[in-house]
């Protein structure tokens, strides 16, 4: 199957609510259907249908060769799909929480992102690694981790989040559509939210790479993704009273990073808050703020600010709202942007 | 071609480590084809009443732990919680096993061996309810932190217990992990180090049928999981999980023997996880109820209940006391845990680093601002309603 198959299948008629846990659902039915090359594989996705039921069915309808429950072992797992996708299959692996990942760095770093470089173009990996990640669900210690930046840090992957049912549809199917392998970053706290999408008239399959003003403002743009966007629509309405009338911009994909939209919106805004709840040292944040000076310097009415989680080991769940920007922090930057150059 | 006909192979050995004679035969490493029992066999008359009755007053106390702690998650006081009803024996066991200098390195589910060991049971309870990731000092009471990354502990009970043993210190590291850990690459890379460093560690696995949803069949193609052993040159043993006596017994043994600087052991009681994965987990989407049954008859407290009443050690008298006990257990978990803790938020950035940096410094500062901001509207809205 190819990107463009995937993105052309465009219907819109959207009917009852769902929630993105059932988007992604049948992201990955319709993608099994159409493309018998496409295998999940994972801890728990047969049977029980996945911790979060993402797999749900999908065992009964394709097979257990097709939806494959696992032995316990993430490096094995992401070991494997990497061999499955030498001989031609599209892998898409479940890893159950984002802090449990990290047993298959090794071979998400060396052989996934590599792959394609190392045999010159000869072998390139259609892997998609589906990582539910992010805080603000009360998770005990290693639920909650936000580990975008490593993946960002690694050439060789896409890093892409939806925050939207509808994105959960489309870009979903089309990160296992992609012959690059695609580290698709759940927003798990977002697993519930519901919107008008009807599973039987799925949304727009949007291509990997461009992000998405879903708030037109003049006066400030926020850029953010995934998790941090309700908190940011919230506190563009919040800031009005204020105002403020404020962009906001959803990134959708982290890699490739659509330098094109967020600076088309900054130069009309002249101001910019990133927002995520990674920490900020070390960052996402620091990566979007770079690449904003270097483009926008000079429409710019004051530095790029970050509002981010502490640079902290996640908290335990009964501190974790202490720890995740919230509207306020996001409301405070935003003060903050009336930059004078003595401040 | 097979492996003898590569040039200069058969004569490879590997290098040995001082004073060690490598195994030629494999034989003694291999466990038994059935779980070592005691309970119902003769063997059981040579058992040390005392200890039987001691086991028997901690499984009581095990099974109320278990029942409080998921009651304590319906009423919101837990955000989780990991039974381990059914598995009280291997627990126990576990923790009674070890001398006070030993240490234990529980996963996730161990919290009725950290509490058997002595931990206080609301400390046990902090990951869970979510107010600490770790509410004990380790190094005080010799339990590692409860980890929730599978298998992840166990490479630290090794490095522990050959620290100990390189100090010259005679402590031995027991270190749990279930049925599926053991697929993980780290479960394989510990016992390889231990084997090859000899070190004081027991690996204990409780094989309780079940990784969340997985069953045995589909995480592992061995004769059994003890047979794991074999293959990095230690001792493997099979023990009847619910039998608490013959737990105690193997791991006993197997403590002794690391004691003795002979090396680690692995350990695989055959359990039974009575309870869904958690409260959060529905098991009837995996497993059918007549096999909660069959297992429901080999119940670990009933086993010693029913070989202790048999030898005329326990009576009536002796069982209602230690239900009483613990219910004045479960009583006072109930009560404790029905109290808020008192957080303070800025020990958000208290432990980070020995010294908090310039960067965690302001970020306290920006948080402390805005909890007195919060704390000033909540005064004046107080003030307001008072009016
Ligand atoms: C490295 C890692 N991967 C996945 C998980 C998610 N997870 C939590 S418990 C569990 C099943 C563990 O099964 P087992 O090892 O048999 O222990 P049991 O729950 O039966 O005590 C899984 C997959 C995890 N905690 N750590």
């Amino acid at each position: 199957m190819t990107t463009a198959a995937a993105t052309t299948g465009a219907r819109t008629a959207k009917t009852k609510p769902a929630t993105m846990a059932q988007a992604l659902g049948r992201a990955l039915r319709d993608s099994m259907a159409e493309d018998p090359a496409v295998h999940v594989l994972g801890e728990d996705v047969g049977t029980l249908g996945g911790v979060f039921r993402i797999t749900d069915g999908l065992a009964k309808e394709f097979g257990d060769d097709r939806c494959t429950d696992t032995p316990l072992a993430e490096a094995g797992i992401l070991g494997a799909a990497v061999g499955m996708a030498m001989y031609g299959l599209r892998p898409v692996v479940e890893m159950q929480f984002d802090a449990f990942a990290y047993p298959a760095f090794e071979q998400l770093i060396s052989h996934v992102a590599k792959m394609r470089n190392r045999t010159g173009g000869a072998m390139p990996l259609p892997i998609t690694v589906r990582v539910p990640y992010g805080g603000g669900i009360g998770g005990v210690e290693h639920h909650s981790d936000s580990s975008e930046a490593y993946y960002m840090a690694t050439p060789g992957l896409h890093v892409v989040t939806p925050a939207t049912v509808d994105d959960a549809y489309g870009l979903l199917r089309a990160s296992i559509a992609s012959d690059d392998p695609v580290v698709f970053l759940e927003p798990k706290r977002l697993y519930w939210s519901k919107a008008d999408w009807s599973p039987d008239a799925p949304a727009d399959v949007e291509p990997i790479g461009r992000a998405v003003v879903r708030r037109p403002g003049r006066s400030a743009t926020l850029i953010t993704y995934g998790p941090s966007l309700p908190v940011c629509l919230e506190a563009a309405e919040a800031a009005v009273a204020e105002g403020w009338d404020l962009e906001v911009v959803d990134l959708r994909s982290l890699v490739p990073f659509d330098d094109e939209t967020v600076a088309a919106s900054v130069r009309r805004t002249g101001r910019a808050v990133v927002v995520h709840e990674s920490t900020g040292f070390g960052g996402p944040g620091g990566e979007i703020a770079a690449r904003i000076t270097e483009r926008c310097f000079h429409h710019l009415e004051a530095p790029v600010l970050r509002v981010a989680g502490f640079d902290i080991p996640y908290p335990p769940p009964m501190l974790e709202r202490h720890h995740l920007p919230g509207v306020d922090r996001v409301l405070d930057a935003v003060a903050r942007l009336q930059w004078e150059a003595e401040g | 071609m097979t492996v003898q006909e590569l040039p200069g192979a058969a004569a490879y050995r590997p290098t040995p480590p001082p004073a060690w004679k490598p195994l030629t035969d494999p034989a003694p490493l291999l466990p038994d084809p059935e779980p070592y029992r005691v309970l119902g066999t003769d063997a059981a008359a040579d058992a040390d009443p005392e200890l039987l009755l001691r086991l028997y007053a901690e499984l009581v106390r095990g099974r109320r732990y278990n029942a409080q702690a998921t009651a304590l998650t319906k009423q919101g006081r837990l955000a989780v919680y990991p039974s381990s009803t059914g598995q009280e024996a291997c627990e126990i066991a576990a923790a009674l096993v070890l001398e006070e200098r030993d240490w234990l390195f529980p996963s996730y589910r161990d919290t009725l061996a950290a509490v058997a060991r002595g931990l206080d049971p609301v400390e046990a309870l902090t990951l869970l309810r979510g107010d600490r990731h770790t509410g004990y000092d380790p190094r005080e009471h010799r339990i590692a932190p409860l980890c929730t990354p599978l298998a992840t502990q166990l490479p630290h009970a090794v490095g522990l217990a050959h620290a100990a043993r390189l100090k010259g210190d005679d402590v031995v590291a027991l270190a749990m992990v279930g049925d599926g850990g053991t697929s993980e690459g780290d479960f394989h890379e510990a016992l390889n180090f231990a084997a090859v460093w000899r070190a004081p560690v027991v690996f204990l696995v409780q094989n309780n049928g079940f990784a969340i949803s997985v069953p045995l069949a589909k995480q592992t193609a061995a004769p059994s999981l003890a047979h794991k052993a074999v293959g990095y040159g230690m001792p493997g043993r099979l023990v009847d999980g619910n039998d608490a006596v013959a737990v105690h017994q193997v791991l006993g043994e197997a403590v002794a023997r690391a004691r003795r600087g002979e090396g680690p052991t692995l350990v695989e009681a055959v359990t039974y996880r009575m309870d869904a994965h958690t409260n959060a987990d529905d098991a009837t989407r995996y497993r059918v109820d007549s096999e909660v049954e069959t297992w429901r008859a080999h119940d670990p407290v009933k086993l010693l209940e029913r070989e202790l009443t048999g030898r005329g050690l326990l009576g009536e008298d002796g069982i209602e006391e230690a239900r009483e006990a613990a219910e004045r257990m479960a009583a006072a978990l109930r009560e404790r845990m029905n109290a808020d803790p008192v957080l303070d938020p800025m020990d958000l950035f208290s432990h980070v680093y020995t010294e908090q940096t310039g960067q965690l410094r302001e970020q306290a500062a920006r948080l402390r601002a805005e909890l007195e901001a919060e704390r000033d509207r909540h005064d004046d809205h107080g003030a307001e309603a008072g009016r």
